[in-house]
């Protein structure tokens, strides 16, 4: 039970529950979707954009808690932030997720998506944390194909 | 218009005399604590005679087969020949002849699809589905829709998970050349009424492939009371190895089907002006067969016909409903799949949790389920649901299991309340 607190915190269960930004977003300049062929999770991701910044992001779609807890927090995270400053917050999310248990990690500017530690104890959940990202990457790109995990 | 028999009714309670089996599956005891695996339309457990079978195979049997002349060989080719024989018997084929191996279901299927497929479907044939197949009795007569120029047709299932028989008529009487329709629903449970659907697809001039992957290990099988053309399935949910499965067929179909792939055996002359092909079954199985695998599929047989397919069935039926009946007790616990006809096999969905981080929750406790799409995502699409958490049952299950499935589900709810 202690090891199914960690992955599903508190602040995850609320996230999911109660999506931030779960909405299209009329006047988007990006968007994406992606998929996680493996367990059939979908997602849109919208963006607008203000020069390098963006202003606004929101999502709608199906997915399990991880999932749509990690969409809903990564919308907060990014708005406001630049290209570059949203890509290096995936990389250090990515890190975070894949660094082995009982190893030191850096949560230097992750502030609150540090509640996604708990899945490095379930590695078939990893993407289930990253398919948001893989589409925010997509969107960024204006790759028209689909975001996949896989 | 052709009806279901009614359902029977059946609501026992435990303890019913279940089958004292589980000793014969070391996995389900190995580990720190029993496992409780849920996971049989996926694939099952092995029982110890099939895991000592095949390492005795390997052990003092091993030589090729079918081409030797000392001793081993001819003790290899008797085992495999005799899996073939028993193969044949356990699903009522008149003979073993019909039987080819294949390295599960998916490839039984394909090889229907690439040899009588190619050479008997035109532009414009039709291919009938329903919309409760696996991918893989879909795919395959896609590529070869796609090559001929076929089309495929697609029989829809009721709100229950039933098939709708009326419109399954009605797309058979345009014509078609081939019916391809699973025994049981992978996802659904649903037992399909093989034998009234072969009878339909025959009388409109249709020849009936059965995808028995989830029906062998489940029930007692007999191609000839189905009457169909082609029956497949796989050795790993039947209780044997993975990498061997068996596509039956009538023999006179196998005559007229041209070859699958080429190589040894399955040659009768082989020179650079042209090649003869071997008889059939050997026509169909070129290159080294999986030999360890096919005595094993033979040793799984042997298991299952000493306990007896018709009490296993009865066993599972007996499961099922006390699994359905603890299930309901589940507060937003609801099922998928409610055909009159169900073999024990139960999707659900739960209010506020999805079916992964049900999977997730579920194995800290050491329960074993599916989730996801099942292989079935047309099925889905129907139900306009992204995935279901699946618990499917076999013979060595228990009500022990159920409750703690049930156990587990409560402390799903609890951690999304």
């Amino acid at each position: 039970m202690s090891d199914l607190r960690e992955l599903y915190q508190q602040t995850i269960i609320d996230h999911n529950r109660k999506p931030r930004n779960f909405h299209p977003l009329t006047d988007a300049d990006h968007h994406a979707k992606g998929h996680n062929p493996l367990c059939g999770d979908r997602l849109e991701l919208y963006l607008k954009m203000d020069g390098d910044r963006i202003q606004d992001a929101s999502f709608t779609g199906a997915g399990c808690a991880i999932s749509t807890a990690s969409a809903s927090m990564m919308t907060e995270a990014i708005k406001g932030r630049t290209i570059q400053e949203a890509k290096s917050l995936f990389t250090k999310f990515h890190t975070l997720l894949t660094t082995p248990m009982h190893e030191p990690i850096d949560v230097d500017g992750l502030d609150k998506l540090e509640v996604f530690s708990g899945v490095r104890e379930f590695p078939v959940r990893i993407k289930c944390a990253t398919l948001a990202w893989h589409t925010l990457d997509a969107a960024l790109k204006d790759d028209r194909s689909e975001a996949k995990t896989e | 218009m052709p009806t279901l028999p009614p359902k029977t009714t059946r609501a026992p309670s435990p303890p019913w005399t279940s089958l004292d089996v589980r000793a014969d599956f070391p996995i389900l005891y190995c580990g720190e604590r029993p496992v409780v695996y849920l996971d049989n339309a996926a694939t099952s457990q092995k029982p110890d005679a099939v895991i000592a079978v095949t390492t005795r195979y390997y052990k003092s049997m091993n030589a090729n087969i079918h081409r030797g002349v000392y001793r081993l060989s001819v003790e290899a080719t008797d085992a495999y020949e005799s899996a073939r024989t028993r193969t044949a018997a356990f699903i009522g084929a008149r003979n073993p002849r019909e039987v080819v191996f294949t390295r599960g279901c998916t490839e039984a299927i394909n090889l229907v699809a690439m040899t009588w497929g190619l050479q008997n479907l035109k532009p414009g044939s039709r291919i009938v589905l329903t919309q409760m197949e696996h991918h893989s009795n879909i795919v395959p007569w896609q590529m070869v829709a796609a090559r001929t120029g076929a089309k495929i047709e697609v029989t829809p299932v009721t709100a229950d998970g039933e098939l709708d028989i009326a419109a399954f008529e009605r797309l058979v009487g345009q014509g078609a050349a081939l019916v391809a329709v699973t025994h049981i629903s992978n996802v659904l449970g649903t037992i399909n009424p093989i034998a009234e659907l072969t009878q339909i697809a025959h009388r409109h001039g249709a020849l009936m492939l059965v995808d028995g992957a989830q029906s062998v290990a489940h029930m007692p099988v007999d191609v000839a009371a189905l009457d169909c053309d082609f029956f497949t399935f796989s050795g790993h949910k039947m209780c044997g190895p993975t990498g061997i499965g068996a596509l039956w067929a009538r023999g006179e179909l196998l005559d007229a089907m041209p070859p699958y792939q080429g190589g040894g055996d399955m040659i009768s002359t082989v020179s650079f002006e042209g090649s003869t092909w071997n008889v059939v079954p050997h026509k169909f199985e070129a290159g080294t067969p999986d030999i360890a695998g096919a005595i094993g599929l033979g040793a799984a047989i042997d298991y299952l016909t000493r306990l007896n397919m018709s009490r296993v069935a009865e066993v599972e039926a007996n499961l099922l409903s006390y699994a359905e009946k603890v299930l309901r007790t589940i507060p937003g616990l609801r099922i998928v799949g409610q055909a009159r006809h169900k073999a024990s096999v139960i999707s659900f969905l739960l209010d506020g949790a999805h079916p992964h981080d049900i999977g997730t929750i579920l194995d800290q406790e050491h329960i074993a389920i599916r989730t996801g799409h099942h292989c079935c995502q047309p099925l889905m699409d129907f139900y306009h649901i992204p995935a279901t958490a699946r618990a499917s049952l076999a013979f060595y299950n228990t009500p022990e299991d159920i409750d703690a499935l049930a156990t587990g589900l409560r402390r799903v709810i609890e951690v999304f309340r």
